[in-house]
C-alpha cells in the first residue's frame, strides 16, 4: 500500500480490539458473506461477529467447504470471496480451496486464527505453522503481530486479492492480536515503495503491432480464457466487439467458457485435451494466435512440439510469468484482458479484416465431423442413459433461465462444458487448475448466495460429490435452493477411462462401490432426492426438479461405460484426437504414461 | 526403452533482487526456487536503506535461457519484491566475494602460504604459531583459485559470502 500512514483514532473513540477492527474493515471493504467455521483460536473474531447485522457470517460444515463457497461466490459475483477459520486443522482444512483458487486466479482473502504470538513455535494446541504452508499457495500472505497493524494489513490484502491476476491472500491472525488494543494506527508500507504496482493498460506500439498481425491473418483465431472473465463482464463484452470487427473464430479454454457465446456462428467450442475437433484443428493450422487471458495449459496445448507449429502467436495477460512460460510467443502484451481489448478496438478503427471465407470453409469441414455425437445406446447397459444425453437435455430444459452451473472434477465436468452451452460470463464455475474434487456442491453454495434468485445446478459425479457432502447440511441451514445433477456411472470415470486408455482396463480402485442411497442421502437433509433410471424419465425428472422450490439432488443413473471425448491423449498432438469409434482401449509407453 | 529423465543446457546469472525487508521475504525466495526447480549456487541478503525498510538479495542461478526469464518473471510477482535486475544480460558488472579461508602448518608451508596471500591480496585478520585466517575479497574465480592453493599448504576450514554484484557505470539498478 502506498500513501500516507492512517490517521490515529482520535482519543475520544473507545479503543477497538484487533477482532473489532477486522470486522470493521471487512465492513468497509464491503463484504457481505463470511464463509466459516468458528475455533478457539478465533473466538474473539466470532464474539465481535455475534449479533452484527452488517456481515452475514455462513456456517459451513468442513473448511474447505467454506473455501470452495467463497470462490463460488468470487466467480459468480466477481466480488472477493472472504473466509474465517480456526488455526491449525481449520487452516490446513481450508488449504485446498486457497491452492485451487490460487490456480485458478480467484480473489480470496482468507482470515485464519492463530495462537497467541507467545505460543508460536512451542507446537501449541491446534499451532501450524499457517503462513509456511500457504507460502505457495497463496498471492500473498501476512502473520499479523500487532493490532496496529491490521487494517492496513486488511486493506492490502484485498487490494492484491482482487487487482492484476487475481488469487487467494491470506491473513493469519494470532489470538492475542485479536484481543489486544493497538496502541498506533500505522500503514503497512512507506510512502513510495515499489511494492505491487500491477500493469492494467499495454503500450500503443504493441496495440498497433496486434492489431496489424491480426489485419493481415488470413486464418487468424481467437484462444481465450479466464482472464477475459476476471476481467469482468465488460471483457466478454469488449471480445465478442472485436470478433465482430475481425470476424476471428473463438475456442475457450475450460475457464474461459461464457465469454463468448456458444451460440455465436464462430464459436468453435471448447478447446484441448477434450476439445473440440473444429477447435483444436483450427489451434493447429491457424496462421496467427490471439491467446487472450490463457496461459497455454498442458490440457490446452497437448504435445508441446506439435503445437500450432506455424502461427504466430500474441499473448495478452496481466501476469508477466504467464508469457512465454510454456509457449514462446512472437508478441507478448502485459495489461488486463478488458483495457488491452479496448485499446485494440480503438486501433482497429474501420479496417477491414482479409476475406476469411476459405478460413471459415475449412472450418465448417472440421466442423462436419460432428466430434460431439456419440452412440444413442451404450455397448454395456444398451437401456441406460447416456450421459452426454442428461446434460443435452438438462441444458435444453434450463438455459432460457440462464442458470449458473458448477462442476466436481471429472468426465461429468467435461460434458458438462462440451454439452453445456454458455452465453455469459460469471456463469460456470468449475476447478480448472487444481482439478478439485469436491468443488461444485460448496461453490454452488456460494454462487446462490450471491445469486438468490438464480437457478444454480451442480453437475456431479457420484465419487465427487461424497468429497464435500457434508455442505448440505449449509444448504438447508440458509434456505438454499441449489440443485445437484448427479450423473452416476458407478465409476470414478475419468480414472476409467484412462485405466482403458493406459493400463489394458485394469481398473485399480475406479469402481464406486458402497455408494450411498442418495435419494435417502438427501432426504436425511431436508432436502428433496430423485431418481432418473429411464430416459423416457429424463426430462420429467430435470423438471420436477426445478419445480420444487428448496434444494434437489438427482441421482441420474447412466451408462457405466460411456467415455468422454473427443480426446487428446497425453503426448498426443491436436491433430491426433481420438474421437467415437476410435479403439480406446490399450496401453502406452512410458514417456506418454508419465504425463498427467 | 525404460524412460530417462532428460536435462537440458544451462547458464549462469546474476539476479539483483531489491525487497520490503519483512518477514518472511527470504523463505518466499528460496521456496519459490525450491517449489518451481530453479538452481540456486549463491545467494546473499542485508537489509541496504538507512531505515532498514529495503533489503537487496543477489542470487546466482543457472538454467536455460527461458528458465532464467521464467525466474525473473517470477521474482517480480512476488509482492514484497520492487525489483529484478538481470546484471548478466544488463551489461558489464562487478561481481565481488568474501571469504575466510583457515591454514595450519608450519615452516617453509607457513611461509609459503604468507607469500601467496600476499600475492592474492588476502589479509591475515587472525594469527596463531601455526594457523592463520586469512580474509579474501575478489571475484568467485579469484577465491577459487586462492583456495585451491591453500589446499596444499593445510587448508582446514573456509568460509564464503556468496556474491553481491553490480552495474558498472554511473547508472544505478
Amino acid at each position: 500500500m502506498t500513501g500516507q500512514p492512517d490517521p490515529a483514532p482520535s482519543d475520544n473513540t473507545p479503543a477497538m480490539s484487533g477482532a473489532a477492527i477486522l470486522v470493521q474493515c471487512l465492513i468497509e471493504q464491503g463484504v457481505e458473506f463470511v464463509f466459516g467455521y468458528p475455533g478457539g483460536a478465533v473466538l474473539p473474531i466470532y464474539d465481535e461477529l455475534f449479533g452484527d447485522e452488517r456481515i452475514r457470517h455462513i456456517l459451513v460444515r468442513h473448511e474447505a467447504g467454506a473455501a470452495h463457497a467463497a470462490e463460488g461466490y468470487a466467480r459468480a459475483t466477481g466480488k472477493p470471496g472472504v473466509v474465517l477459520v480456526t488455526s491449525g486443522p481449520g487452516a490446513t482444512n481450508a488449504i485446498t480451496g486457497i491452492a485451487d483458487a490460487w490456480m485458478d486466479s480467484i480473489p480470496l482473502v482468507v482470515i485464519t486464527g492463530q495462537v497467541p504470538t507467545a505460543l508460536i513455535g512451542t507446537d501449541a494446541f491446534q499451532e501450524a505453522d499457517t503462513i509456511g504452508i500457504t507460502r505457495h499457495c497463496t498471492k500473498h500472505n501476512y502473520l499479523v503481530k500487532d493490532p496496529a497493524d491490521l487494517a492496513a494489513t486488511i486493506k492490502e490484502a484485498f487490494r492484491i486479492a482482487t487487482t492484476g491476476r487475481p488469487g487467494p491472500v491470506v491473513i493469519d491472525i494470532p489470538k492475542n492480536v485479536q484481543i489486544a488494543v493497538p496502541s498506533e494506527r500505522r500503514a503497512l508500507v512507506r510512502a513510495g515503495s515499489h511494492r505491487y504496482t500491477p500493469q492494467t493498460v499495454a503500450p500503443a506500439e504493441q496495440i498497433i503491432e496486434a492489431v496489424e498481425m491480426i489485419a493481415a491473418a488470413e486464418r487468424p483465431i481467437f484462444y481465450t480464457g479466464g482472464g477475459i472473465i476476471n476481467s469482468g463482464p465488460e471483457a466478454s463484452r469488449l471480445l465478442r466487439q472485436l470478433q465482430d470487427l475481425t470476424g476471428a473464430p473463438v475456442t475457450s479454454t475450460l475457464m474461459g467458457l461464457g465469454a463468448f457465446p456458444s451460440t455465436h456462428p464462430d464459436w468453435l467450442g471448447m478447446l484441448g485435451m477434450h476439445g473440440t475437433y473444429e477447435a483444436n484443428m483450427a489451434m493447429n493450422t491457424c496462421d496467427v494466435m490471439v491467446c487472450i487471458g490463457a496461459r497455454f495449459d498442458d490440457r490446452v496445448t497437448g504435445r508441446l512440439d506439435a503445437f500450432s507449429p506455424n502461427s504466430k502467436k500474441i499473448h495478452i495477460d496481466i501476469d508477466r510469468s504467464s508469457i512465454n512460460k510454456v509457449v514462446p510467443v512472437d508478441l507478448g502484451i502485459l495489461g488486463d484482458c478488458g483495457t488491452v481489448l479496448a485499446q485494440m478496438i480503438e486501433a482497429w478503427g474501420g479496417r477491414q479484416p482479409q476475406n476469411l471465407g476459405e478460413w471459415k470453409a475449412r472450418i465448417a469441414g472440421w466442423r462436419a465431423r460432428e466430434c460431439l455425437a456419440y452412440p444413442e445406446r451404450s455397448a454395456k447397459n444398451p437401456g441406460m442413459i447416456m450421459p452426454q444425453k442428461a446434460v443435452e437435455r438438462l441444458h435444453a430444459l434450463t438455459h432460457q433461465r440462464n442458470p449458473i452451473i458448477t462442476t466436481e472434477v471429472g468426465q461429468h465436468q467435461m460434458w458438462a462444458a462440451q454439452y453445456f452451452g454458455f452465453e455469459d460470463p460469471n456463469k460456470w464455475l468449475t476447478s480448472g487448475g487444481l482439478g478439485t474434487m469436491g468443488y461444485g456442491l460448496p461453490a454452488a453454495i456460494g454462487a446462490q448466495l450471491g445469486h438468490p434468485d438464480a437457478l444454480v445446478i451442480d453437475i456431479a459425479g457420484e465419487a465427487s460429490i461424497q468429497m464435500n457432502i457434508q455442505e448440505l447440511g449449509t444448504a438447508s441451514q440458509y434456505r438454499l435452493p441449489v440443485k445437484i445433477f448427479i450423473l452416476n456411472n458407478e465409476y470414478m470415470g475419468m480414472v476409467r477411462q484412462w485405466q482403458e486408455l493406459t493400463y489394458e482396463s485394469r481398473y485399480s480402485n475406479s469402481y464406486s462401490d458402497s455408494l450411498p442411497d442418495f435419494v435417502k442421502l438427501a432426504e436425511a437433509y431436508g432436502w428433496k432426492g430423485i431418481r432418473i433410471t429411464e430416459e423416457r424419465d429424463l426430462d420429467d425428472g430435470i423438471m420436477r426438479m426445478l419445480d420444487h422450490p428448496g434444494p434437489v439432488i438427482v441421482d441420474c443413473l447412466v451408462a457405466q461405460d460411456a467415455n468422454c471425448l473427443p480426446m487428446i491423449p497425453s503426448g498426443a498432438a491436436h491433430t491426433e484426437m481420438l474421437l467415437y469409434g476410435d479403439k480406446v482401449d490399450g496401453t502406452m509407453d512410458d514417456e506418454a504414461k508419465a504425463l498427467v | 526403452m525404460p524412460m530417462k529423465i532428460a536435462e537440458a543446457a544451462s547458464e549462469r546469472h546474476v539476479l539483483a533482487v531489491t525487497v520490503d525487508n519483512e518477514p518472511g521475504i527470504l523463505a518466499k525466495i528460496t521456496g519459490l526456487f525450491t517449489a518451481r526447480g530453479y538452481n540456486i549456487d549463491s545467494l546473499t541478503v542485508a537489509d541496504i536503506t538507512e531505515d532498514h525498510a529495503v533489503s537487496r538479495i543477489t542470487i546466482v542461478t543457472n538454467g536455460p535461457p527461458s528458465v532464467i526469464d521464467q525466474i525473473e518473471a517470477q521474482l517480480e510477482r512476488l509482492v514484497p519484491v520492487h525489483k529484478v535486475t538481470d546484471l548478466t544480460t544488463a551489461g558489464p558488472h562487478v561481481e565481488r566475494e568474501l571469504a575466510l579461508i583457515k591454514v595450519t602448518g608450519t615452516g617453509e608451508k607457513r611461509v609459503e602460504a604468507l607469500r601467496l596471500a600476499d600475492i592474492f591480496r588476502a589479509r591475515p585478520v587472525d594469527t596463531t604459531t601455526e594457523s592463520f585466517i586469512f580474509e579474501i575479497t575478489g571475484p568467485p574465480d579469484k577465491v577459487d583459485s586462492f583456495i585451491a592453493l591453500m589446499r596444499e599448504l593445510g587448508l582446514v576450514e573456509v568460509g564464503r559470502t556468496g556474491i553481491v554484484g553490480m552495474m558498472r557505470g554511473a547508472q544505478g539498478a
